[in-house]
């Protein structure tokens, strides 16, 4: 059924934090009070930031025109067919550049409508996994050679088989949708976008492992994620997508949401668990991998909202599809995050194998200041920063790490040239400070003494360069998870790049 | 004098036991329902009353130091109440790029704090945050949980000026 004047307005946060409830109210307002009869509906994220709020207008079923940023005056106009367009909203080269298989609904549909969900391809994967068996669904994802997203990069048809052969009168699914990396955001827009995706692929989890609990760990910074979740799993057990009979089979799964606390290194997977026990949120030793002895003690597979959001489709377009996209042991597409100083900051799905630099000057379009790039940080906090010379690194697993850096969440955070990089390595070493969990000392204490080391380079005390050095190498050695041993990524590259930025606050003095 | 005492808030009542009591009962049924009822206490109260401890504890067959440690290792519970108003500003890389450190600065001294905290008045504490998954619209923040993007000091003090 097509509706004359179809209205759709993203409601993301990152959309609702530059005014697209305002415009959504505006438009419904103005067009009760002038009698224009018009069908709102509210959708996850283009993930073209920069053009948020983004308003899409479709005429007479025809395809939807793109508008934005709306502003309030456009308000008539836009129901009027006269406000300024960008055209199709898929020509745009943005979007039209990207290959869409985790977000292909993300931005479309209506994220709490299951008929627009099924209409886009949802739980036909679902339907299918339960024809197979749990070694087949496995073996599917092994197939698919999907990594990890949440950064480790560890395949995740490799985790599921270890928990699948446990042996355990309880299993669990956990997600880890604790995000708390700079520069990142694609589990928020997914989640808040097409949160039934994921619910989909924890079920899935769930069949291929004999798991029937899961948990959605959401950091409480996200809100609106939470809500749009909560919301979801109800809708979802409404329709059979969860309960005690998926899809009317014989198999049971069921899941909730649970919200973090502030803590970044929840995000761990062990301090993860520990957090969702109830207990301070600080990491285990492994072994036991948390595949064997997970939550509560019982085997559990523990991943990345992206990894597990890509699992529907994978099993709806077949795993070889998915894996005939990428380069090397990096299969696949990555959603790309591009923020920080940048003109068009968004997401971008895409498969690897793109120099880093087309994604921070040709999709990204340079700094929004319009000054040089001068670095980007690729990774979040614990990545490491990169200068326009090393823009042909192909984005992928591999090629990061010969390259002296990680992709980590795939956020690309692009500095102009009026970036201290001195500041930022400092900033790194507070942050580990403020955020470790206090197990191990090289972290505890030598991200304290690391920023008190860096204070000291800045105030002329060169020598102090090479205590940095021997202190990021304890770190490196000595921590027990990546918060202590990949600070020094940044700390490092920021030195090794941008020397004269150390020096700087000592020229200034004087 | 009433100045050094801690921030004025409108009288609210001190929550009492049988309060506590309530939400611990609504949550304790879960697997690991520590944090789900500490989230409880301090949605209702705004902070983990000092007094719940004790009472969780004995609910959830802890000692009351295992639950003060899981209290103060989270960033987010509070031992007192905030301010009529929470203001989040992002202080991580992404947001450093776009001019978040001068932002805090600036949003600071408006409000008369020189660093994070509560206003004298008791309207407002603004917090530190680590992102909010904004950071292809930043500078980021947050007020009483509601998102703002390229929020710069004029556009935060208008929004806050709406909350009143
Ligand atoms: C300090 C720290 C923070 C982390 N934060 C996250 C996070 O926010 N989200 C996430 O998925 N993984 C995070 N990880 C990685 C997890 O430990 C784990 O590898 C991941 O959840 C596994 O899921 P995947 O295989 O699907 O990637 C973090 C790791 C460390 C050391
Ligand atoms: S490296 Fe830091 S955060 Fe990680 S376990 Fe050790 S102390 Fe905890
Ligand atoms: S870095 Fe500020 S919102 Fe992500």
């Amino acid at each position: 059924m097509t509706h004359p004047l179809t209205i759709y307005v993203s409601l993301d946060s990152a959309a609702k934090a530059l005014g697209a409830d305002d415009i959504a109210r505006a438009l419904q307002d103005r067009a009760a009070a002038r009698g224009i009869d018009i069908r709102l509906v509210r959708t996850g994220s283009r993930g073209m930031i920069w053009l948020e709020p983004l308003v899409e207008i479709s005429r007479d079923g025809g395809p939807r025109i793109a508008h934005g940023p709306v502003t309030a005056d456009q308000i008539d106009a836009l129901l009027d067919g006269t406000a300024p367009n960008l055209g199709p909203t898929e020509d745009i080269p943005f979007l039209a550049r990207q290959t869409r298989l985790t977000f292909a609904r993300c931005g479309i549909t209506d994220p709490l409508s299951m008929d627009d969900y099924i209409a886009h391809g949802g739980l036909t994967g679902l339907r299918r996994a339960l024809e197979m068996t749990a070694a087949e669904i496995v073996e599917e994802t092994k197939t698919s050679g999907l990594r990890g997203r949440g950064g480790a990069g560890f395949p995740t048809g490799i985790k599921w088989d270890t928990v699948r052969q446990a042996q355990a009168d309880q299993k669990y699914i956990v997600c880890n949708a604790d995000e708390g990396d700079s520069g990142t955001f694609a589990d928020r827009m997914i989640m808040e976008g097409d949160p039934l995706s994921l619910i989909e692929g924890m079920a899935i989890a769930g069949l291929a492992t004999h798991a029937t609990k899961g948990f959605v760990y959401i950091r409480s910074e996200y809100p609106d994620a939470i809500a749009v979740m909560d919301r979801a799993i109800r809708i979802a057990r409404e329709h059979g997508l969860l309960g005690h009979s998926l899809l009317g089979s014989s198999h049971a799964f069921d899941m909730e949401v649970r919200v973090g606390a502030g803590a970044y290194v929840c995000g761990e997977e062990t301090s993860l668990l520990n957090s969702l026990e109830g207990k301070r949120g600080v990491v285990r030793a492994k072994p036991p991998l948390p595949a064997l002895e997970g939550a509560f003690g019982k085997p559990t597979v523990v991943n990345n909202v992206l990894s597990l959001a890509t699992i529907p489709v994978i099993f709806e377009k077949g795993a070889q599809h998915y894996a005939d996209f990428g380069l090397g042991r990096s299969r696949g597409t990555m959603p790309i995050q591009i923020a920080g100083n940048v003109r068009h900051g968004g997401l971008f799905e895409t498969a690897f194998g793109l120099p880093l630099g087309d994604l921070v000057n040709d999709i990204g379009g340079g700094t929004a200041s319009g000054r040089p790039v001068k670095a980007v940080q690729v990774g979040g906090p614990l990545g490491a920063y990169f200068a326009p010379h090393q823009f042909d690194t192909p984005f992928g697993y591999e090629d990061f790490d010969q390259a002296g850096g990680l992709i980590g969440h795939a956020g690309i955070t692009v500095f102009d040239d009026t970036a201290d990089m001195g500041t930022l390595a400092r900033f790194a070493m507070e942050f580990c400070a403020v955020e470790s969990c206090g197990k191990c000392t090289p972290c505890r204490i030598g991200a304290v003494r690391g920023v008190e080391t860096i204070d000291r380079i800045r105030a002329g005390d060169t020598a102090a360069t090479d205590l940095l050095t021997d202190l990021c190498d304890t770190m490196t050695s000595g921590s027990l998870c990546a918060l202590g041993g990949f600070t020094p990524y940044p700390v490092l590259s920021a030195l090794r790049l941008f020397p004269q930025d150390f020096g700087a606050t000592r020229e200034a003095a004087e | 004098m009433q100045t050094t005492q801690p921030p004025m808030r409108p009288a609210r009542a001190a929550p009492t036991d049988d309060d506590i009591r309530d939400v611990i009962a609504a949550e304790k049924h879960r697997d690991g329902p520590l944090l789900p009822i500490l989230h409880g206490l301090q949605a209702r109260f705004d902070h983990i009353p000092d007094t719940a401890l004790p009472l969780i504890a004995e609910a959830l067959n802890l000692t009351r130091a295992e639950v003060h440690g899981v209290v103060s290792f989270y960033h987010d519970f509070r031992s007192a109440p905030a301010g009529r108003h929470v203001l989040k500003l992002c202080r991580a890389e992404a947001c450093q790029s776009v001019g978040a450190d001068a932002t805090i600065q600036q949003v600071l001294a408006h409000f008369g704090l020189d660093a994070f905290g509560t206003t004298q008045d008791g309207r407002l504490t603004i917090e530190p945050v680590y992102c909010l998954g904004l950071c292809a619209c930043g500078p980021a923040a947050m007020i009483d949980g509601k998102v703002l993007g390229r929020a710069d000091a004029p556009r935060i003090t208008a929004a806050l000026e709406v909350q009143a």
